[in-house]
């Protein structure tokens, strides 16, 4: 009896040793560290340093000194967030009503939201430009996208990240407990009492990943400003752009590299935010992105 | 008397009721339908301009067939081009999403299952970086890193495929580790007691649990892949002409301006879409039919 227990013991013990499952995870972890970590880490050295690999902050100093880069930095904050507001208006009534039993039965219509993006966004961005320059064209007179460019951007981006901001609202409202909504209901809470004191506060981690889907992606499509605008807003992904893409000057990808780490600054004060955000939400720590 | 105005009351109360969330479910449709065409409309839209050959989306000069014709003309350069895009569009898709489902779904079950905690920790932080950083400096920081190794890792297909794996892994790996999560742990334990060895329980019991989450991330990966563009850009071949549709559209534009036969090759897209659109919905009704069946099965 002792014998076999002490063999079972072993046995345990040599399958401790070594983990298989969890081995598993070592090439994922080399990928990721060869072309997510390292790149990333090349992206810092190129900050600090100039053509010849010396130690630097001018890089610093072109990015900050020219009062452009200030107001690049600032448009795009003000579109992102317009668009970000905009989409979460549009995004939260959709992933309520789909999510909801008593509004849809139908479980794939979510994904019907998410299938426009299996024709590039680039094509359906060229399609959307010239859809609203043609209504606008035949209802006022003139074309969005030169006469209020900024609307237009606004526009493009909402078009396209919305279903970014559907799908983690989505989520999170199929997780919502709908017995505590027919609850508060039946004790005499009003809809506005229901929505404002029940339904908002239980779907805020949804919220907070949604508004992160949107907000911190826009910063940096300078395709959809680029075309929603006639080429004529920027934001800051264009100045990265633009610097990785020429070749005028030796210290080019030293610059973009600094823009780079302004903008990691930007969503890295950002998802502090998110945290201290959905820390307050008990439940919030488990809600994936998607 | 009394009791009986309470009841009328009542029945008045309830239908009022219910002709208010009738009302409501109606509206809610139509906001979610409203949206939906919305959506759609960019793509409809072109789609319709395709039946004519006016150079400006937009403008119509009588209906034809001519971008159709066109399009599949053997001999005509640009929709050369644009099938060329197109089949680099769906390889570099495939395979970016094969390799993403592979390496993220073992790197969820690792990570699921590895005894350190700092690990664990370590690893969910770096699947969350591709998520949160702009596509912009995920695609420069490779682009640098392509640039320095480009004595043996020259910008070619295969590094085009490491960008879309890098954009697309995390979302496997967040598809699959929610259905890991769900699993009962006592199975793997009882398949090896049962004397199955590491690997066969892994295919035996794991895997199939998870089959989900895996089959769903390799649509996200897929979905994602067919929709960049920055990394594309950043990461694509150099030599040789080589684009995707999205870099095909963009500097088609910058030249002399997108033909007008992709305006048909888009409408077959959208076509392709709406199939699957339909295919689903079939799909999904004949499902709950089938679970409707059961279900009344049970009850008898």
């Amino acid at each position: 009896m002792e014998a076999a227990l002490e063999s079972n013991d072993i046995a345990i013990k040599q399958r401790r040793r070594f983990n298989f499952r969890g081995s598993l995870c070592i090439p994922y972890a080399v990928f990721m560290a060869l072309f997510v970590i390292f790149p990333l880490a090349l992206v810092f050295y190129y900050a600090f340093t100039d053509a010849n690999g010396a130690f630097t902050f001018s890089n610093w100093g072109t990015v900050f000194t020219n009062s452009k880069n200030w107001e690049v930095i600032g448009i795009t904050f003000l579109i992102s967030s317009i668009t970000t507001v905009i989409c979460i208006l549009i995004a939260y009534p959709v992933a309520y009503f789909l999510s909801n039993k008593k509004y849809n039965k139908n479980k794939v219509l979510v994904y019907i939201f998410l299938l426009p993006m299996w024709i590039n966004f680039v094509v359906r961005t060229l399609g959307l430009k010239s859809l609203i320059n043609f209504v606008t064209n035949s209802l006022f007179g003139f074309a969005l996208t030169s006469t209020y460019p900024y609307v237009a951007v606004v526009i493009g981006m909402v078009y396209d990240y919305l279903p970014f901001a559907i799908l983690p609202l989505y989520n999170q409202m199929l997780k919502m407990d709908k017995n505590q909504i027919e609850a508060a209901a039946d004790l005499g809470a009003n809809p506005a009492q229901v929505f404002f004191k029940n339904i908002i506060p239980m779907t805020i981690p949804g919220i907070v990943s949604a508004c992160m889907m949107t907000f911190m992606p826009t910063m940096s499509s300078y395709v959809i400003a680029d075309h929603m605008s006639e080429r004529r807003t920027k934001i800051i992904g264009k100045l990265i752009e633009d610097w990785f893409g020429s070749s005028t000057s030796d210290v080019a990808n030293n610059v973009g590299s600094v823009l780079s780490l302004v903008m990691l600054f930007i969503i890295g004060v950002t998802l502090v935010i998110e945290k201290t955000v959905s820390r307050k939400e008990e439940d919030g720590k488990k809600v994936g992105i998607w | 008397m009394a009791n009986k105005v309470t009841v009328l009351d009542t029945n008045r109360a309830l239908k009022n009721k219910r002709i208010k969330s009738q009302v409501g479910k109606i509206l809610a449709k139509v906001f979610i339908y409203i949206i939906l065409i919305l959506m759609y409309a960019p793509i409809v839209y072109i789609a319709v301009f395709s039946f004519t050959k006016h150079p400006t989306t937009g403008m119509w000069n009588g209906f034809s067939f001519g971008n159709y014709i066109n399009l599949f003309k053997p001999g005509n350069v640009e929709s050369a081009k644009i099938w060329d895009a197109a089949k680099n569009t769906a390889l570099v898709a495939l395979t970016a999403a094969s390799i993403s489902t592979i390496l993220g779904t073992l790197g969820a079950i690792g990570i699921y299952y590895t005894r350190k905690k700092w690990i664990r920790n370590a690893m969910d932080f770096v699947t969350q970086i591709p998520v949160v950083n702009a596509e912009i400096v995920t695609a420069v920081s490779l682009c640098v890193l392509f640039v320095i190794c480009s004595k043996f890792m020259p910008r070619s297909f295969f590094t085009l495929v490491i960008g879309h794996v890098v954009l697309s892994i995390p979302y496997v790996v967040m598809s699959v580790e929610p259905k890991l999560e769900q699993m009962d742990p006592s199975l793997y334990e009882a398949a090896m007691d049962l004397g199955a060895t590491q690997t066969k329980a892994l295919w035996k019991v794991v895997i199939p649990d998870i089959v989900p989450g895996i089959l769903s991330g390799f649509l996200l990966s897929i979905t994602l892949s067919l929709d960049d563009y920055v990394i594309t850009a950043f990461t694509k071949p150099t030599s040789g002409n080589f684009n995707t549709i999205s870099t095909y559209v963009d500097s088609a534009m910058k030249k002399s301006g997108v033909p007008t036969q992709f305006r048909a090759f888009t409408a077959i897209l959208l076509a392709v879409v709406l199939l699957v659109v339909v295919l689903m919905n079939v799909m999904s009704s004949r499902k709950q039919k089938i679970t409707l069946k059961k279900e009344k099965n049970k009850n008898d």
